[in-house]
């Protein structure tokens, strides 16, 4: 089937349903927080979201806002504005499941699914309580070493949905992420992946061997929809963080009054 | 030249870097990150990476590439914190207190259970020294300071720097030890704000003062490669003016 053209962002966002599985960038790849915004609004539930390997803003703002049942991430953190206030306070009252992990383990689990392996193989970890609090990861005697050689085995992350903010697209629906290649991984992990973008790009990205080296093909991308400023108030390209927004962000969100405050104020826009 | 806090800190993390092929230093982490610069610009060809930098990241494969990079053995030094360190060298990013309901969650063990096993040389970056900080056991060990024999760890802790000394990693006895204070703090203060034992040399060095070279240097080249990535503390603590660029 062709690609059908960029769509609204609501109706893009169709693709993740209700207690979808659903892959989500860290700060300075391109968080696509404009359909964070949408999503909330529409009351989405039930989220399992997967983090690559760490989030912020975002996963702060979905946890608050009721809309997770459980994540895997390696961090969840404001970064300079503190750690992240609705996910400390959903860990310590027990209302989302967290899986932890490590950066490396959930990209390993992602290039075990993009490669349609059941597993990865990864160094570290022997001796971690991460081990403990991840039955799912096995461990192993390496079969082709001496004897005696643990190693994790880190099953393959297939999530429903990938999420994430581009700087253009062209009308075919491939999408330039430059050396964002996080993305790409994401993407071929996926069994569908939603695009917010920047702009249209006038032409074919993949005719031009320059833009190709760092274009997501269309075949991995379900829907595109053009937002410009997509990820706002989180840094994109040489747009900075809104520093500012932040950090009153971190204040209004460290109680549940105040974050419900936020929530009302920016769904509002 | 009189020498801030955070001016003797970057130096004595050079220090510790000392002459390697490659750092690498993680986000958050202005000080370490003007050690790595510093020690560039003391030892010819020595390549620093710092996360978040435009000019300072070399790495066009994703957000994996830092590890693989490591897992090969290509990075020979990187910086790790700790909600808790305890004196066996554990780190603990996780949660205080029972792992299901904890009294306290922090963000996460990021790269640790990896990069702690791989990387040679890990220097532990901890600023608050207390007992809070400093424990005896930690509730969650991200990483482990050491690991059982026949257990691949080409990697490990290194040193222990703090607002108030540094100490070395023994590996013989996996454990650390005090190996130097930072001017004016006594080892009983240090003994009294640490929760975990530690061996004492019979005299205790004082942390070296960075030399006037050092602190030129960290004033002028360092300050102007940091402002990329770290602007509020290039010209806060480095005393840093961007307008001096433009000469």
């Amino acid at each position: 089937m062709a690609f059908p053209g960029p769509t609204e962002l609501d109706s893009a966002l169709r693709l993740i349903e209700d207690g979808a599985l659903v892959a989500i960038p860290p700060d300075y790849a391109g968080v696509a927080m404009a359909a964070t915004r949408a999503l909330i609004r529409r009351g989405v539930r039930g989220l399992r979201l997967v983090c690559v390997p760490q989030s912020g803003l975002q996963a702060d703002m979905l946890i608050g806002a009721g809309t997770v049942a459980e994540i895997e991430t390696a961090a969840v953190t404001l970064g300079e504005y503190g750690l992240a206030p609705r996910f400390t306070a959903a860990i310590r009252a027990g209302t989302v499941r967290i899986r932890d992990a490590t950066c490396p383990a959930i990209h390993a689990g992602l290039q075990a699914s993009e490669k349609g392996a059941p597993f990865s193989a990864m160094r570290g970890l022997i001796g971690s309580d991460l081990l403990k609090v991840r039955p799912d990861w096995r461990v192993i005697d390496n079969p082709f070493g001496p004897g005696d050689d643990p190693v994790a085995l880190i099953p393959a992350i297939r999530p429903d949905v990938a999420l994430f903010h581009a700087p253009m697209a062209d009308a075919h629906g491939n999408v330039w992420v430059g050396k964002r290649r996080e993305l790409v991984t994401m993407a071929h992990a996926a069994a569908d992946t939603l695009v917010t973008v920047e702009r249209l790009y006038d032409g074919d990205l993949l005719a031009d061997e320059t833009l190709a080296a760092g274009t997501l093909p269309a075949l991995y991308v379900g829907h595109i929809a053009v937002v410009p400023e997509g990820t706002w108030p989180i840094r994109f390209g040489t747009r900075t963080t809104d520093a500012t927004h932040m950090a009153e962000y971190a204040e209004m969100a460290a109680t549940e009054a105040g974050f419900q405050r936020y929530l009302a104020r920016e769904l509002a826009r | 030249m009189s020498v801030r806090p955070e001016e003797l800190l970057i130096g004595t993390v050079a220090e510790l870097i000392g002459r390697v092929r490659h750092v690498a230093v993680g986000a958050l982490s202005p000080i370490p990150a003007a050690a790595a610069l510093l020690g560039a610009r003391r030892h010819d060809g020595m390549r620093v990476s710092i996360l978040n930098s435009r000019r300072h990241s070399f790495f066009t494969d994703g957000g994996r590439e830092l590890f693989d990079c490591a897992g090969q053995g290509r990075i020979d030094a990187f910086f790790l914190s700790g909600g808790q360190i305890d004196g066996a060298g554990n780190v603990n990013l996780v949660a205080i207190g029972d792992y299901d309901r904890p009294k306290a969650r922090f963000s996460g063990s990021f790269g640790s259970a990896y990069l702690y096993y791989v990387v040679p040389k890990v220097i532990l970056f901890r600023l608050e020294h207390t007992r809070r900080t400093l424990v005896d056991r930690v509730d969650f060990i991200s990483a482990p300071g050491t690991s059982p024999p026949g257990t691949y760890r080409p990697g490990g802790p290194h040193a222990l720097v703090t607002e108030l000394c540094v100490f070395q990693f023994d590996k013989p006895s996996g454990r650390f030890a005090l190996a130097s204070l930072h001017p004016g703090v006594s080892l009983d203060e240090v003994r009294d704000r640490t929760g975990f034992a530690f061996a004492t040399p019979d005299v205790v060095p004082t942390t070296a003062l960075p030399t006037d070279a050092d602190l030129a240097l960290m004033r002028g080249p360092v300050a102007r490669d940091l402002a990329e990535t770290y602007p509020a503390f290039a010209a806060e603590v480095l005393g840093w003016r961007a307008e001096e660029t433009v000469r």
